[in-house]
């Protein structure tokens, strides 16, 4: 059973796309991707389980810190890269975002909605740092060291001049309601975006 | 010596050999007219021959990787750590062929043998072979067993280069590729470290420039020198550190040149046993086999060019504190692979143990080997299912 958001990325990957998958875990979306889809790629992990994991699974799998960049990967080499709950760890999440428009012209990032009302309840009323099932870690030793919300992420696009093509949120252990659209910034605990590029990509 | 065979042991094995008589054209021009290829093979064939894995061994190593020839044999195989029944490379799935290369002194032809034309040994006669040439020898060998591709081609260092070399000679017959602690070509200072060890060897003045046989010596000195610079490139600075420290052998500094340190009389021990156990024009040999290897070249320095050919899944493994091949070499393959839109996993094990980690137990490259491998057998099950 795949988990509500890679499931949502899943139907939204085209037939036959070349993928780059960025924090791919166990490489349960790039199995299923490769094997229903005809899609071929690449996950990046650092995470030894995960690696061992999509080795099992016949997934490649490259053992890679984001953090060091893309630099490996040329310009328009793929159609889609995908980055799931990782861009909060990032130690620089807009850089990233240049990195992964830069390899495809299309990317789908998911993370978890910093605004969402449970987190605000949290900050506003108990006066802590939010802990949730998204944000599971305690504030010293979590490694989500740039969260955001679902409004910050898309002023980030917006002020890149990036096109937002989608936008979906979820809700609890992600199994809400994805296509929710009223107040999302609100009720969704984990956002999801598809960006490509402002301009024509040259080739 | 085990009084008894441990019970993951293949147990005990029997080299076999098999002569070829076909003339196998070698990348220096010259052709070797017939030559024997000693090998050991552990498991079953299965009915369809889909099952065969080749270990394809390093510099100093041959074709006895696992198990054992007799019950006083000290040690294993060299690869015995992996190899064996419910081991990384499962020998109750898997039929494995492993070979001593030509150029070899471990049974093979090499510059031990005796030179048809000349009744002569071939001494430095003998033609030096290349990564390619070897797995030419290789492909042979398969024929002669029956083996049309191999589930997968394995090899560390020396061997992972011509894993490589069989990823891009014959793509049809290796259906999976395992690339450990190998590079994709020798960095200067790895050619500086060959050239050290070379210059030990030919400056020896048993050496009698490759003639020693026939002069009745060996060149002793010159070999253990070599091996002992190897020796040092193949143990990481914390792993000699751990082991040997600046620990003294007697109490007191005696101001002197004998052997004070521990670590001196280690790598003298180790210099001494490889002296009379290995032969210095195979030595030398196999490290030209080495140098030379660069399949980048032939195509304008492009490695990811180079690899076109290659159509197969590869797993490129390295360790962390191998400073004799990097991870960043293992790096620079899994990039170009990755460039020529290969299907390629790398992972690179944190490990203590620096070049030699590669023959070592580890829970993680276990892990990550033995998925991969695992992945292999399941492929070949389904076919059979087919």
């Amino acid at each position: 059973m795949m988990r509500a958001d890679l499931k949502l990325i899943y139907d939204w990957v085209p037939q036959g796309a070349r993928v780059l998958d960025l924090g791919c875990g166990d490489g349960t979306l790039l199995q299923a991707l490769g094997r229903d889809k005809e899609v071929i790629g690449y996950g990046l992990e650092i995470d030894p389980d995960g690696i061992t994991a999509c080795i099992g699974k016949g997934v490649s799998v490259i053992e890679q810190n984001l953090d060091e960049g893309l630099t490996n990967f040329e310009d328009n080499a793929y159609d889609l890269v995908i980055m799931t709950q990782a861009l909060q760890a990032l130690r620089r999440p807009d850089r990233m975002l240049d990195e992964m428009l830069r390899v495809a012209n299309e990317c789908i990032i998911t993370f978890p909605n910093f605004a969402y009302w449970r987190h605000r309840v949290y900050l506003g009323f108990k006066g802590y740092m939010p802990v949730s099932k998204s944000l599971p870690h305690a504030w010293y030793d979590t490694p989500n060291i740039h969260l955001s919300t679902f409004n910050d992420f898309e002023r980030l696009c917006v002020d890149k001049g990036l096109i937002i093509s989608d936008r979906a949120v979820g809700n609890g252990d992600h199994e809400g309601n994805w296509t929710t659209r009223l107040w999302p910034n609100l009720f969704g605990e984990t956002a999801i975006f598809r960006v490509s590029r402002g301009k024509p990509a040259v080739d | 010596m085990p009084d008894t065979l441990p019970a993951d042991s293949i147990g005990l094995v029997t080299p076999q050999q098999a002569h070829f008589d076909e003339p196998l054209a070698l990348a220096c021009g010259k052709t070797l007219p017939a030559y024997d290829l000693v090998y050991e093979t552990y498991g079953t064939l299965n009915v369809e021959r889909s099952n065969a894995i080749l270990i394809c061994h390093a510099l100093s190593g041959h074709h006895h990787a696992a198990g054992y020839h007799s019950m006083d044999e000290r040690k294993p195989g060299w690869w015995d750590a992996h190899i064996g029944p419910g081991k990384t490379i499962d020998t109750n799935r898997f039929f494995v062929v492993s070979l001593n290369n030509l150029g070899g002194c471990h049974g093979t032809t090499g510059p031990c043998s005796a030179n048809p034309e000349t009744g002569r040994q071939w001494g430095p006669d003998f033609p030096v072979m290349t990564v390619g040439d070897w797995v030419n020898s290789q492909a042979r060998l398969a024929d002669r067993l029956g083996i049309q591709r191999f589930a997968a081609v394995v090899g560390g260092s020396l061997g992972g280069m011509q894993v490589l070399q069989w990823s891009l000679a014959y793509p049809e017959r290796i259906a999976n590729a395992v690339v450990i602690a190998a590079t994709p070509r020798l960095s200067a200072q790895n050619i500086a470290f060959n050239e050290v060890a070379r210059q030990a060897i030919r400056s020896d003045p048993d050496f009698h420039d490759g003639w020693y046989a026939e002069h009745g010596t060996m060149p002793k000195r010159g070999l253990k020198l070599a091996r002992m610079v190897g020796h040092i490139t193949y143990l990481s600075e914390h792993s000699m550190g751990a082991k040997f420290g600046r620990d003294l052998r007697s109490d007191e500094l005696n101001f002197g040149y004998d052997v004070e340190f521990q670590v001196e009389s280690y790598l003298r021990y180790q210099g001494d046993m490889f002296s009379t156990a290995f032969d210095a024009n195979t030595y030398l040999l196999m490290t030209k086999a080495l140098d030379y290897f660069d399949p980048a070249a032939s195509h304008g320095g492009d490695l990811a060019a180079a690899l076109a050919s290659a159509s197969c899944p590869f797993l490129v493994v390295s360790f962390s504190t191998d400073w004799r091949f990097a991870p960043e070499r293992s790096r620079e393959l899994v990039d170009a692979l990755v460039r020529a839109g290969k299907p390629v996993s790398y992972a690179e094990i944190d490990s203590q143990h620096g070049h030699d980690a590669f023959l070592l137990p580890d829970t993680r490259y276990q892990a990550v080997f033995g998925g991969f491998m695992n992945r292999v057998a399941h492929d070949i099950a389904r076919a059979e299912e087919k």
